[in-house]
This record gives structure tokens, sequence and C-alpha cells, in this order.
């Protein structure tokens, strides 16, 4: 099965209800393509994300991931996700080691518990994203950015075949967003397919080799990452806001991180 | 103990003691999920069940079990399904669950056990020694499950979305929950009441968040509080002659009072206290910097700078940068103790 690309749409309509957001898109995703997904504040990009897991409704056409119909995709397990929400909600206190934990729970089934090799994983994946000295600490203790970096650890921490990411660079500072550069290099080294959704190609422009821009809904370009800054879809397209914040006065120390990344 | 020495005393000290423990380890999950009137709602819907049981002559409360049981898988099969129509199902659901309850108990003929009040606040000293055995089972079975499924039925409560994504399998696990609170809610049903369950599911929740640092420690804390304030209050209506159900929760909800206010002022305090640290940078007042002069040292995930001794950190605010004082660690720390 794995001669199957990681995502192939066809015709595909994507949305909420009965209102379809995402309209007639083609789209063929190999294995191991980095592929950013551009495109203005609410031009579909997250219901387009949200569609390959399951979470929006496919309306029409079809949406196979990893092999099998999107409904009916057994092992969920291989699949990895960064939510856009910017932060962890939970009203009772979580510590980033637990948080994390979930990222391996649905590889193990109904039952088992996790065994000392997904603790190592999730050890790896908070070191990746340079929280290793935080693993016991409460998730609200930290700051959005971090906050953030947990729910990228915890899709790490999966180990995915295909790892989807919803904005994962916004509210992240310029020194962590290499960071996490590093690290979805050394996961895409591996052979992880990924999708990236993001307003700024820069922060992870090392990593992404492909551009899918969508426009109000459909996809207006779809090509080398090089060439999206192109206008296209009538020119009113607009990929992003203006580069990273100005770097703040001070560097923050680099995270550790290892080639390999969470593997 | 005198309270020790009779037989329905002893039944209901340890109807409590179940209780107190199974309540808080369902509603640490309900509180996490935002849910934290399920238990009421069930309780409601319980009270339709013990009519029935009435009525029928059969146990009250197998039959509460049975209707809580039927009512919270319903609720789930709702939420899963719709939107906004659902909130207002549940709203019927639960009433009706009263509604029914209570015209149905006024049908039974005389000489049944009516007490409709027994029901909704509880009569611990009813207690029989059948009821006990049913609550043993409870206890154990949602324990048993708390102990098995704990980490999914967490992962599920704190991101359902998730969850969903990544294929844990959400509407059967919102369902096993679901049925815990409904066995939770039969369960307390002699000790608290119906229309107080909900209390000592989430109260001692409520408690032990502000305590705990992480989800496992929360859990074992509130089935802590949970059952001290449970027999506490049980013991403390025999020597009152109060009501048990009452009187546990007003013991539960003093204990949320002093925790919070104990709470509050450590805070206060460490913001005095770190005021204080501030200030001793104020006495040189210039931003560290790359190339201020001062020795640059990594700390955690920031910057500290070697100034006379001192470790100083640049903290942020939406007033500026101010100087903490990180002196006191040395080696990175476990955890970063000077932020508010
Ligand atoms: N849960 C939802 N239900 C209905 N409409 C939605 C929902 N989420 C997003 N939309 C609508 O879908 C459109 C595209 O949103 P989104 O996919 O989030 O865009 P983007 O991620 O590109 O900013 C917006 O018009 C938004 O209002
Ligand atoms: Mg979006
Ligand atoms: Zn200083
Ligand atoms: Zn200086
Ligand atoms: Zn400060
Ligand atoms: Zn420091």
């Amino acid at each position: 099965m794995s001669d199957r690309p990681a995502l192939r749409l066809r015709g595909a309509s994507i949305g909420y209800g009965d209102v379809a957001i995402v309209r007639g898109v083609d789209l063929t995703v190999h294995r191991g393509e980095t592929v950013a997904v551009l495109g203005s504040n609410g031009s579909g990009k997250t219901t387009l994300a949200r569609g390959l897991l399951g979470l929006a409704t496919v309306l029409d056409g079809e949406v196979e991931v990893l092999g099998a119909p999107v409904g009916r995709l057994r092992e969920r397990g291989r699949i990895g996700y960064v939510p856009q929400r910017h932060t962890v909600s939970g009203a009772v206190p979580a510590t980033v080691r637990e948080v994390v934990g979930v990222g391996r729970l649905a590889r193990l089934g109904l039952f088992r518990r996790l065994r000392p090799a997904d603790r190592t994983a999730v050890a790896d994946a908070v070191a990746a994203v340079g929280l290793g000295d935080r693993m016991n600490d409460p998730v609200a203790s930290l700051s959005g950015g971090q906050q953030r970096r947990v729910l990228v650890a915890r899709a790490l921490a999966a180990e995915p075949e295909l790892l989807i990411m919803d904005e994962p660079t916004a509210g992240v500072d310029a020194a962590n967003q290499d960071a996490l550069a590093a690290v979805l290099a050394g996961v895409t080294a591996s052979g992880t397919t990924l999708v990236v959704v993001t307003h700024e190609t820069a922060p992870l422009a090392g990593v992404l080799s492909r551009a899918v821009v969508v426009d109000h809904g459909r996809i207006g370009y779809d090509g080398p990452l090089a060439g999206s800054e192109l206008p296209v879809g009538g020119g009113h397209h607009h990929p992003g806001e203006p580069g990273r914040p100005p770097a703040p006065g001070y560097r923050l120390d680099q995270p550790r991180v290892t080639p390999e990344g969470g593997r | 103990m005198e309270v020790l020495e009779f037989g329905f005393m002893q039944r209901a000290l340890l109807a409590s003691l179940m209780v107190g423990l199974v309540a808080p380890a369902v509603g640490v999950f309900l509180v996490q999920r935002r849910l934290s009137l399920l238990g009421d709602g069930l309780g409601h819907v319980a009270l339709t069940g013990v009519a029935v049981g009435v009525l029928t002559s059969t146990a009250p409360v197998g039959a509460a079990l049975v209707a809580a049981v039927l009512g919270a898988v319903l609720i789930e099969l709702v939420r899963a399904r719709g939107r906004t129509s659902g909130d207002v199902a549940l709203a019927v659901l639960f009433y009706g669950g009263i509604a029914g309850g209570v015209v149905l108990l006024s049908l039974a003929p005389r000489g049944r056990a009516t007490n409709l009040e027994a029901y909704l606040f509880g009569a611990i000293t009813t207690t029989s020694a059948a009821d006990l055995a049913v609550f043993a089972v409870i206890t154990v079975l949602v324990l048993g499950v708390v102990w098995l499924l704990g980490q999914r039925l967490y992962a599920v409560s704190d991101d359902e979305e998730y969850a969903r994504a990544v294929g844990l399998p959400v509407l059967a696990l919102n369902v096993v929950l679901a049925a815990l609170v409904a066995s939770t809610v039969v369960l307390s049903m002699r000790v608290v009441g119906l229309l107080l369950i909900s209390a000592l599911m989430i109260v001692p929740s409520a408690i032990a968040q502000q305590v705990g640092r992480s989800f496992r420690q929360t859990l074992y804390l509130a089935c802590a509080i949970g059952l001290v304030v449970s027999v506490a209050g049980t013991t403390t209506s025999y020597y009152a002659g109060t009501p048990s159900g009452g009187t546990i929760v007003l013991l539960a909800i003093a204990l949320f009072l002093l925790v919070t206010a104990g709470v509050a002022l450590r805070e206060a305090t460490a913001r005095r206290r770190h005021r204080r640290r501030a200030e001793v940078h104020a006495a040189h007042p210039h931003e560290h910097g790359e190339g201020c002069g001062h020795p640059a040292v990594p700390h955690g995930d920031h910057v500290d700078y070697d100034h006379d001794g001192h470790l100083h950190a640049p903290h942020r605010t939406g007033a500026g940068v101010h100087y903490d004082e990180h002196g006191e660690h040395v080696a990175p720390p476990a955890r970063q103790g000077s932020r508010p």
C-alpha cells in the first residue's frame, strides 16, 4: 500500500454542515513530499487540513489519506496533527509530559499503557521542541509560544508517517522557529510526509519544497515553493504577513536539537 | 468511637467512603471536559428510574442505575449528532427525568417507600446491606474502568478534536464516561442525594486543581479530598443531627473557599517577593543584552546576565522590561520559580 500517495483528493469539496468551503480540489501528495498550504485568512486552508483528518465533512469527490478513504482509515495513529488552536485549554492542570503523551496513545490501541519506548519517544519529542527542562511543569504555566511547541511535540511523539500542521510557527519566536525547521528537517529526512498550513513560509523555507495556494476554497497555485510568491488567482493573493517580528534585544538560547528530531 | 456502635452507621460510613472516593475520580474528567453539570442532569434522570423501581416493586437502586445509564448513553448520542439542538435536548431529558420521577412517585400505592426527600437529598441511614453490596460492585467497576481507560478518557476530555483526528474511539469513550457518571450518581444516591451528587463530583476536583501540577496528581488529590469530606461529613451529620448530603457538600465548599483563599494569599506573597527581587537590578539601570559587558549565561529557555555574582534575567511584560534575580539557581532547574 505504501506506493499509494500519502494524499489524493479528486474533485473534493470539504465543509461544515452542507456548506462547502473548499470546492473541487484535485491534489496528490506523494510519500515524503513537503508541502506548504498557503493562502489568505479565510481562504479555507484549515478546512482543507481538517478534511484530511476527518474533522470536516467531505461533501463531494474523494479524499484518500495514506491509501484509504478518509472516513475508513483504520490506522490513524500514523497521523500527526498540530491544530491551529494556539494554547492548551483543559480546566484541570496537566504537565507537558501528560499532554505530549497523548500523542502516543493512538498507536497503542484501546487498553495498552505507555511503555518505556513510548516514554522515550515522548521525552525525545519534548526535547526536540526545546522544552526538555519543562517536562513536569503544568502546561498552563508556559507562554503561548511554548504551549504551541507542546502541541508540536505531541504530534512528533506519534512518530507520524503523515504530519499535518496548522500554523505551527504562529506566535513562536524566531529562534524557536529555526529550531522547529531543524526538527522538521530531521523528521522529513526519515520519509515523513509533511503538510504545513502557514501564513509565513520564511521560517520553514528550508524544509518545504512545494506550495499549494488556496484561494477562496480553490487551488490557485500548485508548484515549487519558490514560485508561490507570484500573484495568482486574479492577483489578489497576499501570501502572508510581512516577515517575522523583529528579533528581541537578547537571544534565546537554542534548544537542544538532535538531527533525528522527534524520532 | 460511638458512631461505629450502630450497624446503620457502619453501613453509612462504608457507603460514604465509597462515594467519596468514586465521585471525584469521575468528576475530574467532567471538569476537564467542561461538562460539570452532567452529573446533575443524570441525577434528575435517575429519579425516574427510582420511581419506576418503587412502582414496580423492584429495587429502586437497580432501576435508577438502568435509567441513568440509558440517559447517559442517550445524551452522548445526542451530543455527537447535533449542535445547538443538543443543548435543548439535554434540558428536555433532564427536566423530563425529574418531572417524570415526581409524578410517578405520586402514583405509587400507599405503604410503599415514596419518601421523595430521601432520594433527592440522601438518607444515608437507610442504606441496606443489599445497597452496600451494589455500591461495592459499582465502586470496583468504576475505579477499574478509570484505571484501565484513564489515559484515553483524559485524552478525549482534554482535546476531543485531536483525539478524533488520531483515531481514538471518541464516541465510545464519551459513552463510557457518561456511563461512569451514571453509575456514580446511583452510588451517591443514598449518601448525598440526587440533587447534590454533582457537588461531590465537582467540588473536590475544583479544590485539587488549584494545588495539583499534573492531571494524575489532581485526580489522586481530588479522590483523597472527596474521601475525607465524605466520611467527615457523615460523622458530623450523625453528631449534629443534620442531613448527611448537605453536611458533606457544605464541608467540601468550606474547604474549597479555604484553599482558594490560601492560593490567592500565596500568589500575592510570591508577587511581592518577585517585586523585591526585581528591585535589585533597579540599582544599575541599563538593559542587559549582547555586548552589554555582562557575561551571558544560558538558563533554560532564556539567558541570564551575570551581574556582580547575581544572575539577572530579562522579563518582558506589558509595562516594558525589568530584570529578575535568578541567582538562586546556578544549574538549570527542573522548573522556573520566578515566572508569575
Ligand atoms: N466550524 C465551522 N463551521 C462553519 N464554517 C466554518 C467553520 N470553520 C471555518 N468556517 C468558515 O470557513 C471559511 C474558511 O475558514 P478556514 O478554513 O479556517 O480558513 P483559513 O484557515 O484559510 O484562514 C471561513 O469563511 C470560515 O468562516
Ligand atoms: Mg486557518
Ligand atoms: Zn542586572
Ligand atoms: Zn548588562
Ligand atoms: Zn519579573
Ligand atoms: Zn534565569
